[in-house]
């Protein structure tokens, strides 16, 4: 899910009408003197980072003086929560409050529509009050079509005991709040604790939104970078992965750092999966033998080799890596030789210098074993491929015994570069280019790639390949960039075909990171 | 017989001229589902496979009759669109294969569904599939692969995720038993026909003895399951497998997931509640179909 930092969250609810506290977000120490002019003092200073139990890491205090103001803003700019640094902290007007609630509304999935909860006590500890005090809870389920009615939502607040203008009061609360979900599309949004203040005023003294990532894109307002729950702030790999992802709407491609700081022979490996049940399992392999993950990724969704291949290389951008190991639930469904193809291609082009398992289990799985066992015989490293009679468990005690007896190589290889072109001939893909070598095609006997072409796009004039179908067709997807016309032709051909798949960012990354 | 789907029902085509829709029709008419007719708004008159394009769902019923179901391969922001379309035409089945559809859209469906008598598979689905009578969705791939993988049989599958949905069949069908259906649910929270609905669909069906449940953790889908099994709903066999237990306890993102799930949603607590309702838990994945068949050499 994509979440919202509590200020942004609570930009919404005042948009929508819901009272929320003075504030100014401090990026820099220098900016507490405008801060402390603008809210005043006292105030709470509250740094913003995803994680509860904020209070206990000194990540939330109170500031009377504006000596103490300074302490908890340089204190708490310095920290790391989760190995990643607070950037920024609220700096807001502390409220003078007579009583604390809790509001929430959240996507009840069993019953397929959104939910209020409201309870008469807040704060921390809201799950056990609900646990134990099942009285001072209250529900309403939300008809999609009109949405929470006032009626319905003061019909829910009374049950736990709450009447007169505060029940009103609430009420109109919970209706504003309803709105902000469902404008930002938000799978839950929650005000703990929503305040009763001296004055008589509601107001929401914190905000937790998270958006449904698959809406994301309808929300630019939102500035979400990456539509994607992360247990920490997305790194520089997880972002260019997610451009990848965000730029090419076939199939799905999924990729997360999981651990950094790892160094060669901590038993970390690349991981590719293929569909989140298969690729749990196949973890659970790995971890069982005593291996550490060093990213998630899943390709499934029946994707293009091209988007196979950038995973991979992503993948293989994690220098530190023992191993590669891909494994998904073993009978897929997608035709398999195109993962072939864009793992071949990947492990080519970067010179693969670490043993990689990899299972293709599933539809055409020994057309894309023996494309990946085959095509990968020169690398330095060895590459073994399996197929749906082989479990998660046997692969992983393969990768097992790889490693055992795998030594590096001395020197550290260098990727292959682009194959200087004589005479090109190319055309636009969707996310990349083709190029052919007429000079080496030419001298081409097979002509492999006429009859390997996946969408059959691909014609002999002078007996030299070019596109049968306009540029413009090919550049619109009816090239499905399946690499045959590179990987058949590097094989079995004169080696003239190549497609060029950038990836944005990639080779910056990979220089600053060896 | 077989749940959901068999050779008799008529069959539509959500977006046949795509690139996905075209290679799944062509997967379901080699398979042997009765697809009637294709719909791409826009592309009317048009034939793919010999399958008649019309440019609305209404048009489709009124030229070829009656549609029992509509499978959806549209991009995900059009699915509420075609989804709508279909239920509004009175198609009283969808199977909305498309993944990252928005929440709100789901909810939407669900309302709409509800409105006019229908009923949902999905989103996010690979499909379902009765051996030896006809599929929908995508599993298998190609009509070959999936007649060579999936039996016939007396055993029915239902899985949350879609990859593990033809692997369990297949090794099943491997392992000599047969299967009545096999059907993936879909992998978004929000599925129009989770686990529980699918079981009592079984229950109901007389050529079916067991079921075969492939769980996993967050939400309550296998609890409510236990929840009918105590209520004496639903009676038959159960072997239940659960993914997931190696996984860090998924991030606690809200406090009102916590207050609604109250408890449910994590490996152990499915276990305990499928277990206290009688269901034979599978925990090494590789001996699903050894269990499946002692329980039903007892029946």
């Amino acid at each position: 899910m994509a979440r919202l930092h509590e200020y942004q969250g609570k930009q919404l609810l005042a948009d929508a009408g819901i009272k929320t506290p003075k504030h100014v977000v401090i990026r820099k120490p220098s900016e507490l003197d405008a801060a402390i002019a603008e809210v005043g003092l006292p105030a709470v200073i509250k740094a913003q980072a995803w994680t509860t139990g904020r209070a206990s890491i000194g990540a939330i205090a109170f500031a009377d003086t504006a000596e103490e103001a300074r302490e908890a803003v340089n204190h708490m700019l310095g920290l790391e929560v989760k190995g990643f640094p607070v950037t920024e902290v609220l700096f807001e007007e502390k409220l003078a409050i007579e009583r604390e609630f809790y509001l929430g509304i959240i996507i009840d999935d069993a019953n397929k529509c959104p939910r209020m909860i409201f309870s008469s006590v807040g704060g921390t500890g809201i799950e056990e009050i609900a646990r134990e005090h099942p009285g001072k809870v209250a529900h309403a389920l939300i008809d999609f079509r009109w949405g929470l009615r006032d009626f319905e939502a003061r019909n829910a607040i009374r049950k736990t005991g709450v009447g007169g203008k505060l029940q009103v009061k609430l009420a109109g609360a919970a209706v504003k709040l309803y709105k902000v979900a469902r404008k930002s599309e938000a799978r839950s949004a929650e005000i703990n604790p929503l305040v009763l203040l001296e004055s008589g005023e509601i107001a929401a003294a914190d905000c937790r939104v998270t958006v449904d990532d698959y809406a994301v894109f309808r929300h630019p307002e939102l500035g979400i970078e990456i539509a994607r729950e992360y247990g920490h702030p997305p790194t520089a790999l997880d972002k260019i992965a997610y451009d990848v992802e965000k730029n090419d709407y076939r199939g799905t491609f999924y990729f997360i750092e999981m651990a950094r700081g790892y160094k060669k022979g901590d038993k970390y490996l690349g991981f590719h999966g293929a569909g989140g049940g298969g690729s749990m399992m196949s973890m659970d392999a790995l971890t069982k033998r005593g291996y550490m993950i060093a990213n998630f990724c899943d390709t499934s969704g029946n994707p293009p080799a091209s988007k196979v291949y950038r995973a991979a290389k992503i993948i293989l951008a994690q220098p530190e890596i023992d191993g590669y190991f891909g494994s998904g639930s073993g009978v897929a469904s997608q035709e398999q030789f195109h993962s072939a193809r864009g793992l071949v291609k990947a492990f080519r082009e970067l010179n693969l210098s670490v043993p990689a398992v990899i299972r293709l289990g599933g539809n055409m799985e020994d057309e894309a074993v023996r494309i990946l066992t085959e095509y990968t015989k020169d690398l330095a490293a060895p590459v073994e491929g399996y197929k749906k009679d082989d479990s998660a468990d046997f692969c992983a005690e393969r990768m097992q015994k790889l490693l055992a007896d795998f030594t590096a190589p001395a020197e550290k290889l260098r990727p292959r570069p682009k194959p200087a072109v004589n005479k090109p001939y190319t055309f636009k893909t969707i996310t990349g280019s083709v190029t052919y070598d007429h000079d080496l095609c030419r001298t081409c006997e097979s002509k492999v790639c006429i009859e390997t072409c996946v969408p059959q796009i691909l014609k002999l004039e002078d007996g030299l390949p070019v596109l049968a179908i306009s540029e413009e067709e090919a550049a619109k997807g009816k090239c499905s960039e399946c690499l045959a016309c590179e990987i058949e032709c590097a094989v079995s051909g004169a080696g003239g075909g190549y497609v060029d798949l950038p990836i944005a960012g990639y080779d910056e990354y990979v220089k600053e990171n060896g | 017989m077989s749940i959901l789907i068999d050779k008799t029902k008529r069959v539509l085509v959500q977006g046949i001229t795509g690139r996905e829709g075209m290679a799944r029709a062509r997967l379901m008419k080699g398979y042997g589902t009765d697809v009637v007719a294709g719909c791409t708004p826009g592309k009317g008159g048009q034939t793919v496979l010999n399958v008649p394009v019309y440019d609305t769902v209404e048009e489709a019923v009124d030229n070829t009759g009656q549609i029992d179901i509509s499978t959806i391969f549209v991009p995900a922001p059009l699915v509420k669109n075609a989804a709508l379309e279909a239920l509004y035409a009175g198609i009283k089945l969808l199977v909305i294969v498309p993944d990252r559809v928005p929440i709100y859209d789901v909810l939407e469906i669900a309302a709409v569904a509800k409105e006019t008598g229908g009923e949902f598979i999905g989103p996010n689905t690979l499909g379902l599939l009765s051996p030896g009578k006809a599929v929908l969705g995508m599993i298998g791939g190609s009509a070959a692969s999936a007649k060579d993988w999936f039996k016939v049989g007396r055993c029915g599958v239902t899985s949350r995720s879609g990859g593990i949905t033809s692997s369990i069949a297949y090794y099943l069908s491997r392992a000599g038993v047969g299967l009545s259906s096999i059907v993936h649910v879909g992998g978004d929270s929000v599925v129009g026909m989770p686990h529980p609905e699918v079981i009592k669909k079984y229950q109901a069906d007389p050529e079916t003895d067991a079921v075969v449940m492939f769980g996993e953790i967050g939400g309550s889908q296998e609890e409510t399951v236990a929840d009918l099994m105590e209520a004496g709903e639903i009676t038959k066999p159960l072997i239940a497998y659960i993914g997931g237990r190696g996984a860090k306890s998924g991030t606690r993102f809200s406090h009102a997931g916590a207050i609604i799930e109250g408890g449910r949603g994590t490996y152990e607590g499915k276990v305990e509640r499928l277990t206290a309702a009688g269901a034979h838990i599978v925990e090494n994945f590789g001996d699903i179909p050894q269990v499946t068949k002692e329980v039903m050499a007892t029946l």
